[in-house]
């Protein structure tokens, strides 16, 4: 090797390191910030907004469990969350199926559509899904808002389902069917229980995206007592200037399910949000 | 009488794939077919003393005339900047942690980290960070930087900006898994081979690793414009609420705001309309990437 390339690369490796490095950090920061924030008294944040906090100051976390109903935003982004992603994961995964196993009548154009609908953003639907849910009583109701939320994630998860569905050889399931097992046997006692990578990472995925979802939620629930986590959390933005640690010790409650999914379930996460697109 | 079982077992198999789609297909007619047809029309409607008017296309010529919404489709196609930021940003530090370089799982896991985060809660940090007696301005101080010390979110020349950073330091986390996850599924081969004829660093990136990512590139490009152009309204409704002065209206809240705050669901409609053919185009374009990429699985 030349000097000169030798140099280069030294150089080169470091560069690459401080630039990795500085990304890191400007990624982290706002994490970081939230966490000193939210174990800071008031006064402690007003003198000294980035440094470690002198003590855990944990008060901050009673003030944010007590006001805004903390614990019912809570419990109803629970809901919503369990109740839709598993009525979709069973939708999803019957007609995955039939797509990728069954032969029909304009097999290849339904599944083209349903792939299509997969980034239809949700906001141009919100109009005349208000008017159709205000007729069939079904806004500010717990079903009502998982029926929504089920029928937007149905598109990815039957995609992700499908292709699945597809790996698993043909020969398990002829043997299956030789043996009498009917085609919902199939289903339920063989594809179902060697999907179980590709179902998790459909759980994970699906139920990230339904915690975090803040457009539905403000439009669907809009009485307190049904008002999500982040639709709570978006009403503190001009309320609690004041008190900014309170605020962020909620937002830290708010954080820490999906940080704790994310750290059990990474390779689920990146195989998800990846798959289809990488091939 | 064995003619009969065989015939009725052949009805099932035909009728059987439709049972198994049935339900997904009434809760997509339900949340997709249906609300997309009723937004057509209500978008040539107006409500008239308690009926549903035709008006041709009344609501269309309305919105063309607002200013308000002609600086929402501004605003959105200004953050497009964010687009090649992203791609160019991300393609950079993939590359990076592609060549191994110390601890890169460890960035890869926190790399990706933001883009799990809720939006809303990003959006709250950030605007303490951003607010005029924010963490940067104290910052800015404390180095002395003081001309540097600005109302980051409540300027109308700044919101958007700022609005901007906060968008390509949350999305960029996608780009990077998703380069380098395809990265990593090239063969290696191709590096060694490459490498033993004589190749430098950047003639392998340029002749092995950016056409091996041509595709990838392509879709979270258009991936990307989607989420500009349409998924935006968390990042908008928390931060700045289309303000200060309508400088960071994007379409999205804009929808929200005649529907919901002002009640007239068919101007709403009508730009919906607007922004589902906008997007369409993307979507159609993302179809055909998806679909060759099916395609290749199948033959291989």
């Amino acid at each position: 090797m030349k000097t000169s390339d030798r140099i280069l690369g030294i150089f080169g490796s470091f560069i690459r390191q401080a630039l990795v490095i500085g990304a890191t950090l400007l990624s982290l920061f706002p994490v970081y910030f939230m966490i000193v924030s939210a174990f800071k008294t008031r006064f402690e944040y007003i003198e000294d907004k980035w440094g470690l906090p002198q003590s855990l100051y944990w008060a901050n976390f009673n003030t944010a469990l007590a006001g805004e109903k903390f614990f019912i935003r809570f419990a109803n982004s629970s809901i919503l969350t369990v109740g839709s992603v598993f009525v979709s994961l069973i939708i999803a995964c019957l007609a995955a199926y039939a797509f990728a196993r069954m032969e029909f009548y304009g097999k290849r154009t339904l599944f083209n559509i349903i792939l299509s609908l997969m980034v239809v953003p949700p906001v141009v639907m919100i109009v005349p899904l208000f008017v159709a849910m205000v007729r069939w009583k079904l806004v500010n109701t717990y079903h009502g808002t998982i029926l929504i939320y089920t029928g937007l994630l149905l598109p990815f998860s039957i995609y992700l389902m499908t292709n699945f569905f597809r790996t698993i050889p043909r020969e398990i399931i002829e043997a299956a069917r030789i043996d009498g097992c009917s085609s919902l046997r199939v289903f339920w006692n063989i594809m179902m229980p060697l999907s179980a990578p590709a179902l998790i990472t459909l759980i994970v995925v699906n139920a990230l995206w339904v915690w975090n979802e803040l457009l539905i939620a403000l439009v669907f629930m809009q009485k307190d007592e049904l008002k999500t986590l982040m639709v709570g959390i978006a009403a503190l933005r001009s309320r609690n200037y004041v008190d900014i640690p309170a605020t962020m010790a909620g937002l830290l409650i708010a954080t820490i399910p999906i940080v704790i999914v994310y750290m059990f379930g990474q390779r689920y996460f990146i195989r998800g949000l990846t798959g289809g697109a990488v091939k | 009488m064995s003619l009969g079982v065989s015939r009725r077992y052949k009805l099932l198999r035909q009728i059987e794939p439709y049972l198994f789609l049935a339900p997904a297909l009434i809760v997509i007619g339900m949340i997709f077919a249906f609300p997309i047809v009723r937004l057509v029309t209500l978008s040539f409607q107006r409500p008239f003393q308690g009926e549903m008017l035709f008006v041709g296309l009344t609501n269309y010529q309305t919105i063309f005339k607002d200013e308000v919404f002609l600086r929402a489709v501004r605003n959105n196609l200004t953050l497009l900047i964010s687009v090649p930021i992203m791609v160019l940003i991300a393609l950079i530090l993939a590359i990076f942690l592609f060549d191994r370089i110390r601890g890169w799982q460890f960035y890869r896991t926190t790399l990706f980290l933001p883009y799990l985060l809720p939006i809303t809660v990003v959006g709250l940090i950030f605007s303490y960070i951003f607010q005029l007696s924010g963490v940067l301005n104290d910052f800015l101080k404390v180095i002395g930087l003081e001309r540097f010390i600005l109302d980051w979110l409540g300027s109308t020349k700044l919101a958007l900006p700022t609005l901007m950073f906060v968008i390509v330091w949350k999305e960029v986390g996608f780009g990077i898994v998703l380069f380098l996850a395809r990265l990593m599924s090239v063969e290696e081969e191709l590096y060694d081979a490459a490498k033993i004829d004589g190749a430098n660093w950047w003639r392998l990136q340029w002749h092995i690793t950016l056409p091996q990512l041509a595709t990838t590139i392509e879709f979270f490009t258009i991936v990307s414009i989607i989420t500009i152009l349409s998924w935006v309204f968390g990042y908008v409704y928390v931060m700045t609420g289309g303000g200060p002065g309508n400088s960071t209206m994007v379409t999205e809240l804009f929808i929200y705001l005649t529907g919901f705050r002002y009640n007239q669901m068919n101007i709403a409609s009508a730009v919906s309309v607007i922004l589902l053919l906008v997007t369409g185009i993307f979507i159609f374009l993302e179809l055909r990437l998806r679909e060759r990429s099916v395609t290749l699985e199948e033959l291989s």
